[in-house]
């Protein structure tokens, strides 16, 4: 049981008052970019990330880890109260939450939301706890074809499980490699694609992307539909949150259920949003009150938001362990984990104990501290939403134009910032996954290498991706899921297709 | 991006026509890319593959993908007549979007503090309605926050520009 013991150590180095106070901090934090609009968990942690340059690691990653707990409890807030999922994943605990406080039972399905959340990240957390080492373990025999190969199954499982067309999806991809490949050349020391321009020898830096495309752009979407706020008005006493607690464990099949989903979603990078819509999906068909949801069914909160939580925590798994985030807040995390200087990967188990052990246990913490604070504070989160939107959108550019510029101290960013603010806009509209991009841009540089090793290894022979059963198997999987919407097209021809109840509701990410 | 002022044959600019347009930029992207890549070096070189290897083909993949929707974009050009944006959704666009240019200008030349305070007036006032003290007061009292957040406790220097409004104090 070395993981328990290693475990107890990272509470004794998380537990110390600074650190539980920017717990604390991170969590407030956390759920108010999560409740305002174009401030979500990937660009609300690329904004404070310069904030966290002068600390320790651990307390560092002690406060951004909680800043995405925070935004995951956050984006509950909107959807049940206010109908306005505030982060793409909460876009299907509206189905039922919102009835719900239509019907006076606003406190009823916050405390629904915000416990099942709880429960989600908490078995994703013990899940990482036992997972992660033996991942990191096996990882370490890892040699460049390997690593190529997880890439390139994490790149292409986008196409094989993305929504929308693989075309787009192809194309942001590659858009944010190009991207990445701007700058000095970190093999021969060349410059690449700077045409000449002595401020593009930096290259495009991924947090101003992130601060960009997700916030400026979401900015002007909210804009779009000329947002106006109303919502429900709600407070949590806690005789609701007892009678609520009570109904809980009657659901416990759909939370193993919504765990299981958001755990798998989460390591591949399938993400919070198709998780917590198929775990809804699962919950319709499978319960006996499945024709009731949408009108405001207790269950149809708990397994979307189980789900969700469960996935976005089990998206660090691979991040700490492979150095592959899973989704784009987990490649800002895997960007500051680079800033402080520590190599993401199966090294980081053996040689930053105290760090790997310290940000694990603070997710059991930060967890539990999130749900004091969101169950405490709802009221006053829900308020904010209350400020029109002539004050809160001039702030939200202000805190993005401040964040974009102390990545760098470089005024450039800033206009990149606006720049990639359009494209986001337009991205969005136009359904290309924003969530490719990014992850490419973050590992345009390391695929880059470990392709151009192989090849060194192999001079130039590809089938060195297939040199072994190991990586032979992933580069397999890999041109299995870049090739699935052509064999699911097939297939389709020969099998009529099972219908997707939600497609038109899940958004493209 | 597409010019989005340009007029439109009904009611805003159509959903296909920005489709196409940002699939040709893409593309022209692409190219640049692979042209780019293929000078540094594309292929392999004496000691293993040269700076533009991995690029170029980067390049390629962006064109191809790039290539099918824009022809599929017009294929479907006559049949799909959704909108991208109407009128007053764009209005409302660019009245986020132009100011916010300026900001961004306004931050070049006089830094981050005064053209916050000034940028979150001048928002509030003109498209909030709200009166002049009132909003002055939003603006400013959020630059100082920042001020004291990013400056004093977490130690990040921002912006300031030629106006140096805490030169006074040190920082």
């Amino acid at each position: 049981m070395g993981e328990i013991q290693s475990l107890m150590q990272g509470f004794a180095v998380v537990l110390s008052p600074m650190n539980v106070l920017l717990m604390f901090v991170g969590i407030i934090l956390g759920v108010l970019i999560g409740v305002l609009p174009g401030l979500g968990g990937a660009n609300g942690v690329a904004i404070l990330l310069p904030l966290t340059f002068t600390m320790p690691p651990t307390s560092a990653i002690i406060m951004l880890s909680c800043i995405y707990w925070g935004a995951l409890f956050g984006g509950a807030i909107t959807s049940i109260l206010f109908n306005i999922p505030g982060e793409p994943w909460s876009v299907a605990t509206t189905f039922d939450g919102y009835p719900m406080a239509q019907n006076g039972q606003a406190g009823a399905a916050l405390t629904a939301a915000f416990t099942s959340s709880f429960i989600g990240a908490f078995v994703a957390v013990v899940m990482i706890t036992f997972l992660a080492p033996l991942v990191a373990k096996f990882a370490l025999k890892f040699g460049s074809p390997e690593f190529f190969a997880v890439y390139l199954l994490t790149f292409c499982s986008f196409v094989g499980m993305g929504k929308g067309s693989p075309l787009k999806i192809l194309v942001a991809m590659a858009l944010g490699f190009a991207l990445a490949a701007v700058g000095m050349d970190t093999v021969t020391g060349q410059l690449r694609l700077t045409f000449g321009s002595t401020e593009l020898m930096r290259g495009f830096d991924f947090l101003i992307a992130v601060i960009g495309l997700f916030g400026i752009g979401e900015i002007l979407l909210s804009m779009e539909e000329g947002l106006e706020f109303k919502g429900k008005r709600a407070r949590i006493d806690p005789k609701v949150v007892l009678q609520t607690w009570k109904l809980l464990p009657k659901y416990w099949v759909t939370s193993v259920r919504s765990s299981l989903v958001g755990i798998w979603m989460g390591i591949t990078p399938g993400g919070a949003t198709p998780a917590s819509f198929m775990s809804y999906g699962l919950a319709k068909k499978m319960s006996k009150d499945g024709d009731k949801f949408g009108t405001g069914q207790i269950e149809g909160v708990i397994a979307p938001e189980t789900a969700a939580h469960a996935a976005g925590t089990s998206a660090l798994l691979p991040m700490l362990a492979l150095g592959i985030p899973g989704s784009p807040t987990a490649a800002v995390l895997l960007g500051g984990l680079l800033i402080w200087g520590l190599q993401p990967g199966p090294l980081l188990f053996v040689e930053q104990k105290d760090f790997v052990w310290g940000l694990i246990a603070s997710m059991y913490l930060g967890n539990l501290v999130g749900l004091i604070v969101v169950l405490t504070t709802v009221p006053l989160f829900a308020s904010i939403l209350r400020i029109p939107f002539s004050i809160v959108a001039p702030v939200i550019i202000v805190i993005c134009a401040i964040g974009a510029y102390t990545v760098h101290g470089a005024m450039l960013d800033v206009w990149f910032m606006l720049g990639f603010g359009i494209i986001g806009y337009v991205f969005k509209k136009l359904d290309y996954p924003l969530a490719p991009l990014v992850l490419a841009l973050v590992l345009g540089d390391k695929a880059e290498d470990a392709f151009r090793q192989s090849m060194l290894a192999s001079q130039g022979d590809l089938m060195i991706l297939w040199s072994n059963p190991l990586v032979g198997s992933i580069t397999t999987l890999a041109l299995l899921m870049l090739f699935w919407p052509l064999i699911a097209r097939l297939i389709a021809k020969v099998r009529a297709p099972k219908a997707d109840e939600f497609a038109a509701q899940r958004p493209v990410d | 991006m597409t010019d989005p002022t340009q007029p439109a044959e009904s009611d805003g600019i159509r959903t296909v026509s920005v489709e196409a347009v940002v699939a040709a930029i893409i593309l022209l992207f692409g190219l640049v890319t692979a042209f780019e890549s293929w000078r540094l070096g594309a292929r392999w070189t004496d000691d293993g593959p040269g700076a533009g290897y991995f690029p170029f083909y980067i390049g390629l993949v962006i064109c191809f993908a790039s290539a099918g929707i824009l022809v599929k974009a017009l294929r479907t050009r006559a049949s799909d007549t959704a909108v991208f944006v109407d009128r007053p959704s764009l209005r409302r666009v660019l009245q986020v979007l132009i100011p916010a240019a300026l900001y961004v200008l306004a931050v070049q030349f006089i830094g981050i503090y005064v053209a916050s305070a000034l940028y979150i007036a001048l928002f509030m006032v003109l498209l909030g309605k709200y009166g002049w003290p009132r909003s002055l007061i939003v603006g400013a009292v959020v630059s100082i926050v920042f001020f004291f957040m990013f400056e004093v406790w977490f130690k990040v220097p921002l912006f300031k520009g030629a106006l140096n409004p805490t030169g006074f104090l040190g920082y």
